[in-house]
């Protein structure tokens, strides 16, 4: 006797939703937890090493806005010396050209995605702004030895434990449950 | 002599019998009010929640603890907005139709016995007074889409009038079946009656019953009168601000009508071992809640076709044959040990519900899809 059209498909449905009650929610609670991003994002900025550019304007050419503007001056080596280093993220599309131009690996793009401003001037990033620190850090994008560095971005299908994913909770209750950064 | 009698009596003892009957009479209301009203509030978040967990979401969790004020700042905001009346809508009724559709809902609850006498009314024909009543609120759907005077409305009225006028009789079918076990109409000794909760004695009624009622307060998989996808919002889409909290309420408080009719009916009322009865109560009706919210989480929503073929080709047959064999065992095996007759009846039941599966299976079972 076959069970196929006796409401079977009812009672699996209905098991199949049963087990979700069992599982970790797929919500990520955004300003409390974050997700690892990819290692290679093209986040909504960039950044700029002082000692390693030479101020050849390779990535202002590279730049299909014309959005990078430098300045430079000669030095007392005969070198460049930067006096401007401005990039209007406000108007760059990220695309990542001006990075892989780069030939002495002097400009990366940013791993960070919350970089809003409530002022169109506070989003024009200056040489000084540019530069690496706590909250700028540079992603892999182009740059292999960086994105070697950095930890893996975390996926949302990794639920089960065994996995090597999320822990299990029961009603998702809304404390911080470590994923990621 | 429920709770609200003995106050009358107490309050009686001193003042005119004509106060101490406005005062029982209006701390009585006020308290089912507050029933109803503190429930439906937790019904909304539970049912959010739940919901949430079935498609492995939280839900709204951010207000108050676990976000159990969420239903309070739905509320706040339905208050706050404006209330639109369509140009060409028929002003009166449209004003008319939430209060029709909310005020029998608040009703049932005269007759629903939270415990052994914490009950408003114990009418002697309580459970004949639940079907009258709830009938009422299609009324107030039907004016409500016709007043919208919008295409998707009436289709939603139309639909809801079918629906209710085909789901209410294998309702009152399977109620009869109680009511022949019990004697008596009244809800009190409807629970009182079931030393064996008539779910394992009547498992077939249960499920007409439990099936029947999930139609008549429109919960999804036959919530054809809303169904988002085709008619938008159905009977409500040109209501807003206060009328459409009055809808909103009134499902939710309609869920928790039969939740708690179920509860009296089939699961036995307070009646429980080690807890207060009226935990029990809860318990009971928050199981069915949740019994519901499961089936609208999983299942998909029927065809109008479907629907109506499944309340007069599945659902009314069944009760039918459902009351024939409770009357039958009544009649002939009065004196009978329950535990045989539960497990005829349950057995009964898996045969009918197999059996009559075939009916809704393409070509009678005969055609391989």
């Amino acid at each position: 006797m076959k069970f196929e059209r006796y409401g079977i498909g009812i009672a699996k449905g209905m098991a199949l939703t049963f087990k979700h009650l069992f599982r970790a929610p797929i919500t990520v609670q955004y300003p409390e937890e974050k997700l690892n991003v990819s290692r290679r994002i093209r986040g909504n900025e960039l950044v700029w090493y002082l000692n390693r550019c030479t101020g050849c304007a390779t990535c202002a050419k590279a730049c299909p806005q014309g959005n990078i503007e430098i300045v430079t001056h000669v030095g007392p080596k005969n070198n460049y010396v930067v006096d401007k280093f401005e990039v209007d993220c406000g108007r760059c599309m990220f695309c990542g050209l001006c990075v892989e131009a780069c030939p002495y690996d002097a400009l990366a793009m940013g791993r960070s995605y919350e970089r809003s401003q409530y002022r169109r001037q506070d989003v024009i990033l200056s040489k000084e702004q540019l530069q690496p620190s706590d909250i700028r850090q540079p992603s892999g994008y182009a740059r292999p030895l960086i994105e070697a560095t950095l930890p893996k971005q975390s996926l949302l299908v990794n639920w089960n434990k065994k996995e090597g994913g999320q822990k299990l909770s029961w009603l998702g209750l809304s404390k911080k449950r470590g994923r990621g950064v | 002599m429920t709770l609200l009698d003995q106050f009358r009596l107490f309050l009686g003892g001193s003042w005119p019998d004509w106060a101490a009957y406005l005062v029982a009479g209006i701390v009585g209301i006020v308290l089912v009010l507050a029933f109803v009203l503190v429930l439906v509030i937790v019904f909304i978040w539970v049912e959010r929640r739940l919901l949430g967990r079935f498609q492995i979401r939280l839900g709204p969790n951010r207000l108050g603890p676990e976000g159990i004020f969420q239903p309070l700042a739905t509320g706040a905001k339905l208050l706050m907005k404006e209330d639109i009346v369509p140009a060409k809508a028929d002003k009166v009724l449209h004003w008319l139709a939430p209060v029709i559709v909310f005020v029998p809902v608040l009703m049932i609850f005269a007759v629903v016995p939270i415990e052994r006498g914490a009950i408003l009314t114990d009418l002697n024909v309580g459970i004949v007074y639940v079907v009258a009543i709830s009938a009422v609120s299609a009324i107030g759907i039907y004016a409500a889409g016709w007043a919208s005077n919008n295409k998707y409305a009436l289709i939603a009225a139309f639909r809801t009038v079918a629906q209710m006028v085909s789901y209410e009789l294998p309702i009152v079918l399977a109620i009869i079946g109680v009511v022949l076990m019990t004697g008596s109409l009244s809800m009190t000794k409807i629970v009182e009656s079931q030393s064996i909760p008539y779910i394992m004695l009547q498992p077939l009624g249960f499920v007409i019953f439990f099936l029947g009622t999930v139609a008549e307060m429109n919960r999804s998989p036959f919530d054809l009168l809303e169904a988002d996808s085709e008619i938008v919002a159905g009977y409500h889409i040109e209501y807003s601000g206060f009328k459409f909290a009055m809808f909103y309420i009134g499902e939710y408080g309609h869920a928790l009508a039969y939740a708690c009719i179920i509860t009296t009916l089939f699961l036995a009322g307070w009646q429980g071992p080690f807890l207060p009865p009226i935990i029990w109560f809860l318990i009971k009706v928050l199981a069915v809640f949740g019994f519901i919210v499961w089936m609208r989480a999983t299942l998909p929503r029927l065809r109008v076709d479907q629907l109506m073929s499944f309340a007069w080709k599945g659902l009314l047959p069944m009760a039918i044959v459902n009351l024939f064999m409770v009357a039958a065992e009544m009649l002939w095996l009065p004196e009978i040990n329950l535990w045989i007759l539960v497990v005829v009846n349950v057995t009964a039941a898996g045969v009918l519900v197999l059996l009559w599966s075939r009916l809704f299976s393409l070509g009678g079972g005969r055609v391989e899809v």
